[in-house]
């Protein structure tokens, strides 16, 4: 399976039309499997035509397709103590923090630029700051100008849930079919902890009443959105001390409601964000707590465990923000829509993935049928399409996959600094990443220089290049097999 | 009697904007303001001033 491949490079950066073409053409299906059933057996085929190209419902899409956030809601209806609306800083990286807040029709210049240069788009989403569902008309507004432009991308709102039964109609005419809804609590008590005020029905509410409105707002919406067929994403943010074992009960509450996805999502608390949490020392969990914690949830409704808390005006693949690239200064004040470039890599990864559906069936089943009780945390550091094929110095983050009994899944992601920026890498940052790898067996990446390499295996990190452009089950795989002294998978294609 | 809004403190987040019964508050040039012609201070309307109810930032919707 580790015969030749489209190089994903000459897929993401913006190239021309022809030069798509050629990609496309050189790339034909080294298997026989283009066509085969390339979905997960987990969900009906409905569900799957839902979220097969959108990043954060499907973990298989998410190698292939970027999303966009526009900020043009503001508002908000409620308070929460691990937001602090008054500042936004451009270097940070977490929700609900932008560079440019934008009207529905800048919104709409932007998605357009957006489209027209990144093949890979194909959500749209509104997440904050301020709340969708209450700053309602400018999030309608955006949706229907985008929609009509631009027909098959696909819209995602993102919401607090207070607000959410007034306008789930309305997201049911206009083809919203994902909805995030963030539930930390169904247990008001608890709720009182997190949230300080909500205003609803014209006016403010605090302590438990306010906690309790809201959580029988969002398990009224949830039920409409089910109720619809709209698929419903719960976001939880895992707040220790506070929330982290309730979220147990949060899981089967959601589950029992239709909800499609869980994602339990770390706090961010750092002081120098003013949050209440931040400033009251609250701290966040750490990643070994998050997975246990998730590993506790698997079994109730579906996990989602490659979220990467995006800032709320992100643009690109989950693992990555080109925003920056798109603010409103750099774009046209003009823009028309051209549909070749999406229409084009949509054909190439339509192929691409059939060989890398059946590459992953075959690498998994050999995990499954092997019988062994070992288990083998990997990290990969990928630019997308599934394969091996960052450099270590480049990565930015590595996907942390786990090989058991139970198959090879992604459980998560740690971040790192860049190693290698301007031709040398810096020890601190060498020790960071070994700090951020904690717990992980094995490292895969493209390349690797030696001098690094030899440093993290000097301090336990194991780590190599062999594997460089495979596809990530398939490297798995056989690092399982030689890991648990089993026969490795005979050489196919 | 009306009330304003300490732009220094305020988000712009718009939202006093779209619950003031009286249409008195609007973005002008970089900040939001209330005409203090038009504000109410929503008697008649709500028990208390809607702007200073939504507002999230302490003490950025207050008396004139
Ligand atoms: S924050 Fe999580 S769910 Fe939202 S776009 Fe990013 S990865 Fe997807
Ligand atoms: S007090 Fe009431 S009427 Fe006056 S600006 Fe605020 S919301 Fe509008
Ligand atoms: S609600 Fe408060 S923060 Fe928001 S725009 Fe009005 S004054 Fe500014």
């Amino acid at each position: 399976m580790s015969s030749p491949m489209i190089s994903l490079k000459s897929l993401t950066s913006t190239t021309t039309m022809n030069q798509l073409l050629a990609t496309a053409k050189s790339g034909a299906c080294a298997s026989s499997s283009c066509g085969s059933p390339a979905k997960p057996e987990d969900v009906d085929s409905a569900t799957w035509e839902k979220i097969k190209d959108h990043p954060c419902y499907s973990e298989e899409a998410h190698h292939y397709f970027a999303r966009m956030h526009v900020a043009v809601a503001p508002a908000c209806n409620i308070q929460c103590n691990y937001c602090n609306r008054k500042y936004d800083c451009a270097n940070e990286s977490r929700p609900g923090v932008v560079s440019e807040r934008l009207t529905p029709d800048q919104a709409l210049r932007k998605v357009i630029a957006v489209a027209n240069e990144v093949p890979q788009l194909s959500v749209l989403g509104i997440a904050g700051p301020g709340d969708g569902c209450y700053d309602w008309k400018k999030t309608k507004a955006t949706f229907e100008r985008v929609a009509s432009e631009i027909p098959d991308i696909k819209l995602c709102l993102s919401t607090n849930g207070l607000a959410l039964p007034d306008h789930v109609d309305e997201l049911a005419d206009m083809n919203v079919d994902h909805v995030t809804i963030t539930i930390n609590m169904v247990d008001p008590e608890i709720g009182a902890k997190i949230y300080p005020w909500i205003f609803h029905d014209h006016r403010r509410f605090t302590g438990l009443e306010a906690a309790k409105i809201l959580h029988e707002r969002q398990m009224l919406g949830l039920e409409m959105l089910t109720a619809r067929g709209i698929l419903t994403k719960i976001n939880s943010v895992m707040i220790p001390g506070v929330n982290d074992e309730h979220l147990v009960e949060v899981n089967k509450w959601v589950k029992e409601r239709g909800a499609f996805l869980h994602n339990v999502m770390p706090l961010i608390s750092d002081p120098v964000h003013g949050t209440y949490y931040g400033l009251t020392g609250q701290r966040g969990p750490r990643a070994v707590e998050l997975k246990t914690l998730q590993d506790r949830l698997d079994g109730g409704a579906r996990l989602m465990r490659h979220c990467r808390q995006c800032r709320a005006d992100a643009v690109g693949l989950l693992g990555e923000d080109r925003g920056q690239e798109f603010t409103l200064d750099r774009i046209p004040g003009e823009v028309r829509y051209d549909a070749s470039k999406r229409e084009t890599y949509r054909e190439v990864v339509a192929r691409e993935r059939g060989d890398h559906v059946t590459a992953k069936s075959e690498a998994i089943g050999m995990v499954k049928a092997a019988g062994s009780s070992g288990l083998l945390l990997v990290a990969v550091a990928t630019k997308g399409g599934g394969r091996i094929n960052e450099h270590f110095g480049h990565a930015k983050e590595f996907q942390v996959y786990e090989a058991s009994a139970i198959g090879i899944n992604l459980v998560g992601h740690r971040k790192v600094e860049q190693y290698c920026r301007g031709g040398w890498g810096e020890e601190s940052t060498l020790d960071d990443v070994i700090a951020a790898l904690e717990g992980i067996d094995i490292l895969l990446c493209a390349k690797i220089g030696d001098c690094p390499k030899d440093q993290l295996t000097e301090a336990g990190v194991r780590v190599t290049d062999d594997y460089g452009y495979d596809y990530i089950e398939t490297a798995v795989s056989a690092l399982y097999a030689a890991e648990f002294g089993l026969e490795p998978l005979a050489a196919t294609a | 009697m009306a009330f304003r809004i300490i732009a220094s403190q305020c988000t712009q987040c718009g939202a006093c904007e779209f619950e003031c019964p009286s249409g008195a508050i609007k973005f002008k040039g970089e900040a939001y303001v209330i005409d203090p012609e038009k504000c109410t201070e929503c008697k008649g309307e709500f028990e208390l001033q809607q702007c200073a109810s939504v507002c999230p930032v302490p003490k950025t919707c207050i008396p004139a």
